[in-house]
């Protein structure tokens, strides 16, 4: 009996020590994910891993789907706010038109995290931080992997260019032309858009193959995994070997890569970690603890993967995406 | 004159497009009429144009269907995805292939049927009622497939998007096919006779005996079995399922090949052998585009101006100025 009421008290301090938190700096107990949608496998992926990191750190994480519509975001975040969470991750789907409820959220003094991407604003004290990937890094791991593999030796590219006119795509050519740009024998001879799906990069690869005469290619790089599995199966159809005498590099690291890699088809791929909201709930937490501002970028790690680890992170991967 | 010789005067003008972007291409590409055989099968840049092509034209047959009777359907390429959504998961799930195609050409013809119960059942207008499915069809499919690239590696399958017979793409021999059957259908009985009426005056035909909801419903899921093989085919190309990116905005080449195949917007004629050419020629004219090199960003305005110019060529008002130059040649001459 007397153990009972022990517990009971220990409880009662518990939870009037959770509503002092709540009224002081300890709020983010409970946290907000208005996320873009599931378009892709690397976005479900993103969504998993968030949620299985709130259950690891004991946060309860709830998800708002915004289906691809910034209205449907803008709106889960309001209601973040008025139902008290202790902060907001947010995945914008643009980078403009967040002024207005950013600053509702700041009025009640919770904290933002942009995850994955940024946003333009004139007001950058609206967000605490932002979590993404260095874009133009990412294509230049993706370069200096070509640079280290050929060395000195001639290498004619072809490149397949995400959808144009996105800063992606400008951010990942730029990063990869960095790279090679201290080596003059080897120059990208052909770049299209692949749209970043499997199908246009397919064609457009069937394209380069005819246009360049295959054996003039050496390397192809593609701006997401998706493009460069359409373009294996348009060099095997082509009767060309990849991964040996046409080397491939592309970027975001999805499983099917990995299997392409471990059968000796593709040769690297530079990871978009989908881990982003592991490394916000730290930001955050840091943040809690110590009441200082982090920085306004937090870079996460762009990965180079080769074959050698290729079968076990097929495996890793398969069902998280 | 000869049925034959007719057809080629009516389709003169589609036939020019096609070769002339057949020659741009091979100035393009000098390799571009070469053909090789690669693994058992023709291999070249005719075949790319061939493959690629395949889905579009029978979306086109499909749409040409559709416009005859004055309608239009917005939904093909949400058809497609779910097609293709469909068989992969089934397939995935252990469903033997013969179940997963015939689920997804199930599921193609359940959307044609539900667009068709719409505009022939509830009179809702065309354009509305397949808008719905086209915006939907892609959350369908999402759902389906959870978001994710569905990879399948089932051979029966993968055969319909790269395999061959006697040489030749399936791709390809399956629109031939679709092709000759609806020809047959449409063209030995008095269907398509039945669908003109419907598009010139639905009203009158009924009056006159045509079963004009039939008629609509039989087009209307004709166009979503059409878009369901196109999925499946689609999908079997690059091995996956990819809800997102199959068959996007494919709808609107499918109405451009139907146009440039000299089909009316307003119903009451169509041509599926025509509508065929129109889908092969946008593809022919695709793929020179891509294979220019061009500067990606110039891809649409290319494609644009080409568009505009051979609709143009197509232009009542361009066959009045040919008519009147041969007129002042001949006068000239006298």
């Amino acid at each position: 009996m007397n153990r009972i009421w022990r517990h009971a008290a220990v409880a009662a301090l518990g939870l009037s020590l959770a509503a002092c938190g709540r009224a002081g700096t300890d709020r983010a107990t409970t946290v907000g994910f208005a996320q873009i949608g599931s378009e892709s496998g690397w976005r479900a992926a993103e969504t998993k891993l968030a949620i299985s990191a709130a259950q690891a750190r004991g946060i309860t994480l709830k998800v708002a789907d915004g289906q691809q519509r910034q209205e449907n975001q803008i709106k889960a975040i309001r209601s973040f706010i008025a139902q008290g969470v202790g902060a907001i991750f947010l995945a914008p789907v643009v980078s403009t038109g967040w002024d207005d409820v950013l600053a509702e959220a700041k009025a009640a003094k919770i904290p933002v995290v942009l995850l994955d991407r940024q946003i333009t604003t004139q007001d950058p004290s609206l967000f605490l931080t932002a979590v993404a990937a260095d874009n133009v890094h990412e294509g230049q791991v993706a370069g200096e992997w070509l640079v280290g593999k050929v060395g000195a030796k001639p290498c004619r590219v072809v490149e397949l260019q995400g959808t144009v006119g996105s800063t992606l795509v400008a951010d990942r050519k730029k990063g990869f032309d960095q790279a090679i740009a201290k080596t003059p024998d080897i120059k990208i001879v052909r770049t299209q858009s692949g749209e970043f799906t499997r199908a246009k990069g397919k064609e457009v690869m069937e394209g380069f193959i005819k246009a360049e005469n295959a054996a003039g290619i050496c390397a192809v790089y593609a701006h997401n995994d998706d493009m460069m599995i359409g373009a294996i199966q348009a060099m095997k159809a082509a009767g060309l070997k990849p991964g040996t005498e046409i080397l491939t590099v592309s970027i975001d690291g999805v499983p099917d890569i990995f299997k392409a890699m471990a059968d000796g088809e593709a040769n690297a791929t530079v990871e978009l970690a989908p881990d982003m909201a592991a490394r916000g709930f730290d930001v955050l937490a840091a943040y809690q603890k110590d009441g200082k501002a982090p920085p306004k970028f937090v870079q996460t790690p762009s990965k180079l993967y080769l074959p050698d680890t290729a079968a076990a992170e097929y495996a890793r991967r398969k069902d998280l995406y | 004159m000869s049925r034959a010789g007719r057809w080629l005067r009516a389709g003169l003008p589609q036939l020019a497009v096609l070769i002339l972007a057949l020659i741009a291409n091979g100035l393009i590409a000098p390799n571009f009429f070469t053909l090789t055989v690669q693994d058992g099968r023709l291999f070249g840049g005719l075949v790319d144009v061939v493959n690629r092509g395949a889905p579009t034209a029978l979306l086109g047959l499909g749409m040409a269907l559709v416009i005859a009777t004055r309608g239009i359907d917005l939904s093909v390429g949400a058809v497609m995805a779910i097609a293709g959504a469909v068989a992969a998961v089934a397939v995935n799930d252990g469903l033997a292939w013969p179940l997963a195609l015939a689920l997804a050409l199930g599921a193609g013809l359940a959307c044609g049927l539900w667009n068709g119960v719409l505009i022939a059942v509830l009179g809702i207008q065309p354009i509305v009622a397949t808008l719905i499915l086209m915006v939907a069809g892609r959350g369908v499919a999402q759902l389906i497939t959870a978001g994710r690239i569905v990879t399948f590696d089932e051979p029966h399958l993968l055969w319909l998007g790269g395999g061959s017979v006697l040489g030749l793409p399936v791709a390809a021999v399956v629109a031939l096919t679709a092709l000759a059957v609806f020809l047959v259908a449409t063209r030995r009985t008095a269907l398509g006779l039945f669908i003109e009426a419907v598009g010139v005056n639905p009203r009158a035909s009924r009056l006159a005996g045509i079963d004009t909801r039939g008629v609509l419903l039989c087009v209307y899921a004709a166009s979503g079995l059409l878009a369901a093989t196109a999925g499946v085919i689609a999908a079997a190309d690059i091995r996956a399922a990819d809800a997102n990116n199959a068959g996007l905005w494919l709808e609107l080449d499918a109405i451009l090949a139907v146009v440039i195949g000299g089909g009316l917007l307003y119903g009451g004629r169509f041509s599926l052998s025509l509508a065929l050419i129109g889908a092969l020629a946008l593809q022919t004219i695709k793929t020179g585009i891509l294979r220019a090199g061009f500067p990606p960003e110039f891809n649409l305005i290319v494609m644009a101006a080409v568009v505009a110019g051979v609709l143009c060529l197509q232009s009542p008002a361009f066959a009045e100025l040919v008519r009147r130059m041969r007129l002042r040649r001949s006068g000239a001459g006298s």
